[in-house]
């Protein structure tokens, strides 16, 4: 009776779920890495756009700045989205995700946290480089990188709710666009707010800690979300 | 043992099949046959709780079947009709992932082991995107014995293989139905199993 022995003792544990899924993903996008290249390049052409578009005028481009950053970042997180599962749905990997004995928001989870390593934290490393083309300060450049440090994890969070509610649907891109970004809303709020803040000479913490207080919050809902969205795609 | 109790289920309005009852035994496989869109792959998605049934209730060792359940899903090897494979990935990487995925890390020596049986020794180091559709459908299969599950819920298993690749199927469906598995399995093709363990459902 070799099959009957085999009773796995594996059933709901979470962290093996988690490092399969970031293992998987990492290897997957660096054997794709033009895939990374094109976020991260349409991430510094939107942010130079702007200086062309509006003009060299110091003061302007100081005021303009740490929006155009911010949105650009939603913009850029945005474009990888429809990634996070379309191709696992695609080739029938999903459903073996589903069925694994692993919880599914466990593996949700890693996926998540594959996907921002992969386009969050590059994006975050970039920043305070373009930042310099807007005339933004020391202070203001480490407001900024800090705040995308924690909001990107949570707009990838977020993200992931919208992608898996999408999955199978024609237009399933834009709809997502829909979906998404009014959720990323606050993030922007609070992000580009903290940077104006350290410009009036305020304490960055207060917004910090709100972006924080969004990325737990995000981290304990959105992979169940996802989990119980991406069920539904399979049903 | 893996029993099903007057399930039925509709596509859209439509319905496909109803009133459907069997039961499975240790080492009894069920063919399901039936033309195209009759629901051969929903009452596999069914069975492993993927999909929901309009009615009747599925149950494994006399334990109704949750959607998901994680006790069935950790007793399963479910290959549907996508074999699950990444491009980018070679065979082997592939076979481990898939592996390690349901919880069952595999030695080295048993994946080399698993290709050969499916002749894929020479593929293995390839990325799948260069493999024929064949060559995909066996990596997919290899997993098969590797995992050791009791229950095996196989959509068209034989698409695309040639006949050394049924042959191959062949034995290692026979190999687990000898010690004491349990495989559903919907095609078209006769598998040409042991008519002892082998029960025929026939979806109009």
């Amino acid at each position: 009776m070799r099959n009957a022995a085999a009773q796995p003792a594996i059933e709901g544990e979470v962290w093996p779920g988690v490092a399969w899924a970031v293992q998987r993903d990492l290897r997957l996008a660096l054997r794709s890495k033009a895939e990374l290249g094109v976020q991260l390049l349409f991430y510094a052409i939107v942010v130079t756009l702007f200086p062309l578009g509006v003009g060299a005028d110091p003061a302007l481009l100081r005021a303009l700045g740490p929006g155009v950053l911010w949105v650009a970042a939603l913009l850029a997180s945005l474009l990888s989205l429809p990634r996070l599962f379309a191709a696992d749905f695609a080739d029938g990997t999903l459903e073996q995700i589903a069925l694994s004995p692993y919880p599914l928001a466990a593996l949700i989870s890693g996926k998540i946290l594959a996907h921002w390593l992969a386009t969050g934290a590059p994006l975050v490393l970039l920043s305070p480089l373009l930042a310099v083309q807007f005339g933004l300060e020391a202070d203001e450049l480490t407001a900024l990188a800090l705040g995308l440090l924690l909001g990107t994890p949570t707009l990838s969070l977020l993200g992931a709710i919208g992608a898996a509610l999408t999955l199978g649907l024609r237009a399933g891109g834009s709809l997502l666009a829909l979906l998404t970004l009014p959720l990323y809303v606050p993030i922007l709020i609070f992000g580009a707010g903290t940077v104006e803040a350290t410009r009036a000479g305020l304490a960055v913490e207060g917004g910090l800690s709100v972006l924080g207080a969004a990325l737990l919050a995000a981290l304990v809902g959105a992979p169940l979300a996802s989990a119980a969205a991406v069920r539904i795609a399979l049903d | 043992m893996l029993e099903a109790q007057d399930l039925a289920a509709r596509r859209g309005d439509a319905p496909l099949f109803s009133g459907l009852s069997f039961s499975l035994e240790a080492g009894a496989a069920l063919v399901v046959r039936g033309p195209n869109g009759s629901g051969k792959t929903t009452l596999l998605r069914i069975l492993i709780g993927m999909t929901q049934a309009a009615a009747g209730r599925v149950l494994w060792r006399g334990k109704r079947v949750a959607p998901f359940d994680p006790a069935l899903r950790a007793c399963t090897v479910f290959i549907g009709h996508a074999p699950a494979l990444k491009d980018e990935l070679t065979a082997e990487e592939n076979l481990a992932s898939l592996a390690q995925l349901q919880g069952a890390p595999a030695e080295r020596a048993a994946m080399l082991e698993a290709l050969e049986t499916w002749s894929l020794a020479r593929q293995r180091a390839l990325p799948a995107r260069v493999l024929s559709q064949g060559q995909r459908r066996r990596v997919s299969l290899a997993r098969l014995r590797l995992l050791a599950r009791p229950l095996w819920l196989l959509d068209e298993p034989a698409t695309a293989l040639d006949d050394a690749g049924h042959v191959t199927l062949r034995a290692a469906l026979d190999a687990h139905l000898a010690g004491g598995g349990i495989a559903v399995i919907a095609t078209h093709e006769d598998l040409h199993l042991a008519p002892g363990v082998l029960r025929s459902l026939v979806l109009a």
